[in-house]
């Protein structure tokens, strides 16, 4: 097994573990962990493949992963406002509870 | 002579390094001078306590500790013998892996920022092409670290503290941030052994230290700002203020934990200072160039203690300001005049050498200073105080 | 495949691996920490030091703050009464090992077809920031205009509304 291929498992493993928790759990806000998680994982993928792959722009895969990175932080931001938003309106996070269109 | 005594430390390393086989030079090399930093900064840390401790009391019209060896020059080792016997008390709710966890994680986060300062002339331990960057990373793990000390004592003063401190530690880490940008502009570099080597040249005897250009005061008064609400030192210090939270986020901390707080926190002091100096005061460099002949670590080591004497002499003058006043400061005043800076940083490069870009730039900035001062103020509405009595 | 390396994938592992399955949400968050930090030295033992430093301080010192803040103001610490996982957790876990199951035959069955080991590609800060103001610097405006987006509407999201329209 080449490195590259050892790197590109850990990230769909990755990947699945954070799709994993976002669809089972039930707080909204470990949805959003496991959606940061899938992000790393494939910015992991981006890595790995700028580092063993050829090289004809010797920048576009570091360069495609930092803005990936910058904007991750913007969504998680995002996202975490509206969760907290949510949770001034319903008084829970739970999203097993927000079967509703009532609001 | 003056180049041994400039370079004893580096030769001493390699000195001993010598009776290793060749195959493990390299990492006995690095072994060498963690251990060496490991060793030398607490130390300093020591006297620190003691030099605060005296002249704090001096400042406060007292004698400060006088008991424990002549001038009270042994209270540290008093203080750390007393924090090692002490009991280990840990609430029983309190979450026991993040408690232990926390000061650890902090006084590691801390120790790692060491790694990147040029303490003298080739004595960087890793002389990375982006060390700012490493540095400003690993000041950023100190806030988790922070917020678990508080969170797991699972007490309201701690988590409260904790709060307050993480929410000024975010709110300063973008001054802090953008400030040093402006340094990394001019030179063209992130890596800290550069940045140093562009403010090492001389013109008439005068160093070209970025702190003796507009850009560059404006720019160190702003780090030394958020440097100080960085290490939660007074007059930004709310988060551990005795009379207001206890000890905020460390109170249910006792024994060694407390200890590694203590010393996380003028750890972290000498860290920024240090950094402080490299980007703004020249490093290692000297004041005059007819002074080269001290070795370049006295002079690094000067400015880190000359930076640690001001910030105990702000926590003796100054009263400590509330929450929202800090936060205010830091969104509305602090941050606009760091953009501002890198703005004139740019106009000082554009406008050429000469006497022009000295008033232009200086004016630039006195007028902004000016104008969010006098806005602040009128906001404020600071005045004489009115009193209203009970009818 | 050194050693070093299967240390911090397995780190990085276990870190999300306890992100997604411990109970207490600020251990998860904590966890996550974990992950991140073991993320940042698979960059760093990728050679890839610039977006390994931006990973520690972007994603462990603003992304892990804010989940944790995010857990505190909607006291995310008390454990709900009907457990942590939803009803229909089994189909999720399904799916989840489906799409694992996809990507490692994709992977291992064109590992012929992989690049094998080459050069690591030399990148200097000086590189990246020329590349930032010549090649990049359209999607570099563009993210300078979507952080500015986010900051304000995450402020006018999770704002306080006036007493009026409650």
């Amino acid at each position: 097994m080449t490195p590259l291929a050892g790197y590109l498992l850990v990230a769909a493993l990755l990947f699945s573990i954070g799709l994993a928790g976002a669809l089972t759990r039930r707080n909204a806000i470990l949805v959003l962990i496991g959606i940061e998680l899938m992000l790393n994982a494939a910015n992991l993928n981006l890595i790995a493949f700028w580092r063993y792959g050829p090289h004809p722009e010797a920048l576009t895969g570091m360069m495609f992963a930092i803005f990936s990175i910058a904007v991750a932080a913007a969504e998680a931001a995002v996202g975490l406002g509206l969760v907290i938003q949510i949770h001034r309106h319903a008084h829970t996070t739970d999203l097993d509870q927000m079967n509703r269109m009532k609001g | 002579m003056i180049e041994t005594a400039d370079q004893i430390f580096v030769l001493l390393k390699h000195w001993l390094v010598g009776f290793l086989p060749a195959t493990w030079q390299p990492v006995a090399g690095v072994v060498l001078s963690v251990v060496a930093i490991i060793a030398f900064f607490p130390a300093l840390f020591a006297l620190t306590v003691w030099i605060e401790r005296k002249g704090l009391g001096r400042m406060q019209n007292r004698i400060g500790p006088n008991r424990v060896g002549p001038l009270g020059i042994l209270q540290p080792v008093a203080d750390a013998i007393k924090s090692l016997i002490k009991e280990d008390i840990v609430p029983l709710s309190a979450d026991a892996a993040v408690h232990f966890l926390a000061p650890l994680l902090l006084v590691a986060a801390v120790f790692m920022g060491f790694a990147v300062l040029p303490m003298g002339r080739n004595m960087t331990l890793v002389n990375m092409d982006a060390g700012l960057l490493f540095y400003f990373a690993m000041g950023a793990s100190t806030e988790l670290a922070v917020f678990m000390a508080g969170w797991s004592s699972r007490n309201k003063y701690s988590l409260l503290g904790a709060m307050r401190a993480v929410a000024q530690m975010i709110s300063y880490e973008v001054p802090l941030l953008m400030s040093s940008v402006a340094v990394v502009m001019m030179t063209g570099s992130l890596s800290l052994t550069k940045i140093v080597a562009a403010q090492n040249h001389y013109t008439w005897g005068l160093p070209h230290w970025y702190i003796f250009t507009p850009w560059g005061f404006a720019g160190f008064v702003m780090y030394a700002i958020a440097t100080t609400a960085e290490t939660n030192r007074s007059p930004f210090d709310l988060p551990e203020g005795e009379s207001e939270l206890v000890a905020g986020y460390h109170t249910e901390y006792s024994g060694f934990k407390f200890a590694l707080f203590f010393l996380g926190e003028y750890l972290a002091m000498f860290s920024i200072s240090g950094l402080g100096a490299t980007l703004f005061l020249g490093g290692w460099s000297a004041p005059f160039s007819f002074l080269g002949w001290v070795p370049s670590w006295i002079w690094f080591f000067s400015k880190l203690m000359l930076s640690i004497c001001v910030f105990i002499w702000m926590r003796g003058t100054l009263p400590r300001l509330r929450q929202d006043q800090l936060m205010n400061f830091a969104w509305k005043f602090v941050l606009p005049l760091t953009l501002l800076n890198l703005l004139v940083a740019a106009l000082w490069r554009f406008l050429g050498e000469g006497w022009e870009r000295w008033v232009v730039c200086s004016a630039i900035l006195l007028l902004a200073y000016a104008f969010m001062g006098w806005e602040g103020m009128r906001r404020g509405h600071l005045g004489p105080r009115r009193y209203r009595y009970a009818e | 495949m050194s050693l070093v390396f299967y240390a911090i994938a397995g780190l990085t592992l276990a870190g999300a691996l306890a992100a997604v399955l411990l109970k207490n949400t600020v251990h998860c968050a904590l966890a996550l920490t974990v992950a991140f930090a073991g993320q940042a030295l698979l960059f760093l033992e990728l050679d890839a030091q610039f977006a390994g430093f931006a990973q520690i301080l972007v994603y462990i010192g603003a992304v892990a703050v804010l989940v944790v803040f995010a857990i505190l103001l909607t006291r995310g610490s008390e454990t709900p009464k009907d457990g942590v996982y939803s009803r229909n957790w089994l189909a999720g876990l399904v799916i989840a090992a489906g799409v694992f199951a996809v990507l490692g035959w994709a992977v291992l069955g064109s590992a012929r077809a992989l690049p094998h080991e080459t050069a690591a590609p030399t990148v200097t800060v000086l590189q990246i920031g020329n590349a930032l103001m010549s090649r990049y610097v359209l999607p570099l405006e563009i993210v300078a205009l979507l952080l500015t987006a986010a900051l304000i509407g995450a402020v006018i999201v999770a704002m306080h509304e006036k007493e009026g329209h409650k």
